[in-house]
């Protein structure tokens, strides 16, 4: 069931290289404490990896479940538009048990973001963005968070860091062998 | 293969098979039959326990879905061999916004007719069903009992339904999850 994985688009978080020979998605939500669980875990595999490695972040709120799940979504969608997401992503996975929107607005008030954008995007201007995701996820098979796809396969295998860092190598092994030089 | 027609075999109902009637408790004082549902599609999804810990939980994820089921004018319904009260409770603390019904007593007996209960350990397996507006079962999966299904199969199924006239976008789903959803939001 991983057909139809939305293709990385000009809307899509993206960490490293167009080009590198694997490319790994997270369906995440802010609030979800097994995404916490596994953003450290994420770090270290983008370190390892290196260059070889495309990481791509994409929301999957569960609103109903996460009171403040769309209140982040929407603050890294207004740091996605000022140049910061990354930097608003880490904070947040760094800082689960404070997302409320104070919080939030302290934090966009630390990464330099207007207070403007901010408020555009609590009152929904990117909401189209973070829904897309979140439908394009469900039709791919998403079926909680955090959930990986690793060169468009889903991944339901431990996520340790070192499982991890297997079979990413693997993938990138493999798709190294089928792009002509 | 196994008859499905043959309850004793526990096969999975599948397509074009009638969808069998049913009546079970929605709350402590409701309950709800499938007929009732008859003029939509209706999500049937079997379940094995209520209060799965964790938030890839396969009741929360299509209490989220619920704006995309509606979409396509379906209805879904939770099926457990949990009681009314359990149902309650579980219903109330992760915000759902659609029935659960206790297939409770006798126990199992619809999760039965639909070729969907492990006897081995009393509960129901994991299992959906598309039912049509005529009801009849359009689509129908067997998941692993341990892994969430998701809801990929499901919209799908609803996809490949004849359509039905959609509701204009304006006012697509009239559901109170939309209120706190970000699928109202689109504008």
């Amino acid at each position: 069931m991983t057909r139809r994985l939305p293709p990385v688009s000009a809307t899509d978080k993206v960490a490293g290289p167009a080009d590198a020979p694997v490319t790994l998605i997270e369906y995440g939500d802010y609030e979800c404490p097994y995404c916490g669980e596994a953003y450290p875990v994420l770090k270290a595999v983008q370190e390892a990896m290196g260059a070889r490695l495309r990481f791509v972040f994409r929301n999957f709120p569960l609103t109903e479940m996460h009171a403040h799940a769309l209140r982040a979504a929407q603050f890294t969608e207004a740091a996605a538009a000022s140049g910061v997401f990354w930097a608003a992503h880490d904070m947040l996975y760094e800082h689960q048990d404070a997302l409320d929107v104070a919080s939030l607005t302290s934090y966009a008030a630390q990464l330099g973001i207007e207070r403007r954008v901010l408020q555009a995007a609590f009152q929904g201007r990117y909401d189209a963005i973070i829904q897309q995701d979140f439908v394009g996820g469900a039709r791919a098979g998403v079926n909680g968070t955090p959930c990986l796809f690793i060169n468009g396969v889903r991944y339901d295998g431990p996520r340790d860091r070192q499982s991890l860092i297997e079979v990413l190598d693997r993938a990138a092994a493999t798709a190294e062998i089928d792009v002509p030089a | 293969m196994t008859d499905p027609h043959d309850a004793s075999t526990h096969a999975l109902l599948q397509p074009g098979q009638a969808a069998p009637d049913f009546t079970l408790p929605a709350t402590p004082d409701q309950r709800l039959s499938l007929s009732d549902l008859r003029g939509a599609p209706v999500i049937l999804a079997f379940y094995p326990a209520d209060w799965s810990p964790v938030c890839g939980d396969q009741m929360g994820l299509y209490n989220e879905m619920l704006p995309e089921f509606h979409r396509s004018g379906a209805q879904l319904v939770g099926i457990s061999t949990d009681g009314v009260w359990c149902h309650a409770a579980f219903a109330e603390a992760r915000k759902l916004h659609f029935p659960l019904l206790a297939d409770f007593e006798p126990k199992g007996e619809v999760a039965r007719r639909y070729g969907a209960y492990r006897a081995q350990d009393g509960v129901a397996e994991r299992a959906l069903f598309v039912i049509d507006a005529e009801g009849v079962i359009r689509w129908s999966y067997l998941s692993p009992l341990g892994l969430n299904p998701g809801a990929d199969g499901i919209l799908d199924a609803l996809d490949a339904l004849v359509p039905t006239p959609k509701p204009p976008v304006s006012n697509a789903p009239a559901s109170d999850t939309l209120a706190s959803n970000i699928h109202g939001a689109q504008a």
